[in-house]
């Protein structure tokens, strides 16, 4: 379970987020919803200590990981899925999935898993990560982030410019993820991606919390949507 | 005379310029390459290898190669550990901020320098190579007898000049074994690409860029190891290697090793050949030449993907 308790965060002097509070329990998808600008890819970047931490707490299971080095923070098993995938280019699929492997010392059974999964990342095993498509290039940004066997899953915009086959498969993957007990926290801007898949939506504007609404309420009543994103 | 002879001599002076170069560029492309950081000092850490060998070839007595074989070793080490240090001290501190970490490395080229100045001194001391049999250089002649081998008078290399391009290409060989076959080069290669990434698949960049720092000036430290029986160690000696090394990054596509490699090789032999033909200036002045032209047609240097 991640738990964010009125933190506040930002870029230098810029603050961004202003006492944010979230719950993510284990076996749920949350989305974070909000316009461009809110907040969200900074929640996360924040999560993960690649943003100082101001005030406030974060933490994982009831340990504190707000405090901990970044690179300390996934070892606890947080796996980052950002924006724009983010891979390590010039590497091989092979290598950015054995960097999440070694994240937390996972073995040879994790990346069996995680490429039954992605059967396709296996055709691929020994082509460099920028010579996928995108829709493959998501793939293994989400393959190396389950590598390290999350407790908790940080997925922000994983669907943007794929075609609807890659969504689906993407799709999948989250509610199995959820199946197995992890924490997803999502960002997505599609309502409809979210609402098919999400079973809380944390509404945020401005950097400051708004209402946390079970999706059924929102597949019932779109007014609330409407009300803190626009249209 | 025929020009064959000179040609193959002028090669062989460049080319054991090229190897030391490629070693010293080597180091200050790896520490951009992975940190982005613009080591200014680099050229100070040269000297320090230069420096530290002569003192231990100088206290060791004995052999001479007993007293370099103990500095081949020791005087990497020794300014790879400075390295870290000042990594630790002053580079982190910057948050490897691209324009402060400049400004703090043009600072420690003055520390050290006058460091050195203060305790070294200003002389010029030289280390006994461990071994210089003099090679004649063979050309082939039609004499009265038909064609034969002959050794034109006064040309010659020696023995240890062809062991340095041999210890160079071992050294150069290692360090892309070290980059593309081990887990730590995955690592700094990970690190290098993004640095964000890294620090999110639990990569402690830190020390990553502590021990990369060292590497870099270990590397330009053992290239002055091996060039000071050439050349003598000196407190000021750190500027050429400074700007060739520059010359040669930029040129090679800056944070690319093979590119690097490529071009020290193009630098260092043109350098030698133009040395001997006509001046070294000349080598100087085509050199910075080159590099403007390269700057202007093809940013993101000769294997250079983009102008990024």
């Amino acid at each position: 379970m991640l738990q964010l308790d009125k933190i506040n965060s930002g870029y230098g002097r810029a603050q961004i987020l202003r006492d944010l509070s979230l719950t993510v329990e284990s076996g749920e998808i949350l989305c974070l919803l909000g316009r461009n600008g809110a907040g969200k890819t900074t929640t996360m970047k924040t999560i993960m200590g690649l943003l100082p931490l101001m005030s406030g707490q974060i933490t994982l299971d009831g340990q504190d990981v707000g405090q901990l080095p970044p690179h300390e923070v996934p070892r606890r098993g947080i796996g980052y899925v950002p924006q724009g995938r983010r891979l390590f280019t010039g590497l091989s699929v092979a290598q950015n999935l054995e960097i999440g492997l070694r994240t937390r010392k996972s073995g040879q059974d994790t990346l069996e898993e995680v490429l039954t999964l992605f059967p396709r990342l296996r055709e691929r095993y020994r082509q460099r990560a920028e010579t996928l498509s995108g829709g493959e290039q998501q793939m293994l940004a989400t393959a190396r982030a389950l590598c390290l066997r999350p407790k908790v899953l940080l997925l922000d915009e994983p669907t943007e410019g794929l075609q609807p086959s890659m969504i689906e498969a993407i799709r999948q993957v989250i509610v199995q993820m959820r199946a197995t007990g992890v924490a997803v926290l999502l960002v997505e801007q599609r309502v409809d991606a979210v609402l098919s898949v999400a079973d809380r939506v944390a509404f945020i504007e401005n950097g400051q919390g708004g209402a946390v609404v079970p999706a059924e309420t929102l597949r019932q009543d779109h007014s609330i949507v409407e009300r803190y994103i626009g249209v | 005379m025929e020009l064959g002879p000179y040609l193959i001599l002028a090669s062989l002076e460049g080319a054991v310029t090229a190897a030391v170069l490629a070693l010293t560029a080597v180091g200050l492309s790896l520490v951009f390459g992975v940190m982005r950081v613009v080591n200014i000092a680099h050229g100070e850490f040269f000297m320090l290898g230069a420096v530290i060998a002569w003192w231990i070839a100088h206290s060791m007595g004995g052999h001479p190669a007993l007293g370099f074989a103990v500095a081949l070793v020791v005087a990497p080490l020794v300014v790879g550990a400075i390295a870290v240090a000042a990594d630790m001290t002053i580079l982190k501190r910057l948050d490897y901020d691209p324009e402060r970490t400049i400004v703090a490395t043009i600072g420690l080229l003055y520390i050290i320098q006058q460091l050195t100045l203060m305790t070294y001194g200003p002389e010029a001391r030289p280390v006994e190579a461990p071994f210089n049999t003099r090679l004649a250089i063979p050309w082939f002649e039609n004499g009265e007898n038909g064609w034969q081998m002959i050794w034109p008078w006064g040309l010659g290399t020696t023995s240890y000049k062809l062991a340095v391009i041999g210890a160079a290409m071992t050294v150069l060989l290692g360090v892309w074994v070290l980059m593309k076959r081990t887990r730590i080069g995955l690592v700094m290669r990970a690190t290098q690409t993004d640095r964000e990434m890294a620090l999110a698949f639990g990569i402690p960049v830190e020390r990553i860029y502590a021990l990369v720092f060292g590497l870099g000036a270990a590397l330009a430290a053992l290239a002055a190891v091996l060039i000071v029986p050439i050349q003598q160690a000196h407190y000021l000696m750190g500027g050429d290697p400074l700007l060739l090394s520059f010359i040669v990054v930029i040129i090679g596509g800056l944070g690319s090793l093979p590119g690097t490699v490529l071009a020290a090789i193009l630098i260092g032999l043109s350098d030698g050949i133009i040395s001997v033909f006509f001046s070294p200036t000349l080598a100087k002045i085509l050199a910075t030449l080159l590099v403007g032209l390269v700057l202007v047609f093809k940013p993101g240097g000769l294997t250079g993907s983009s102008g990024k």
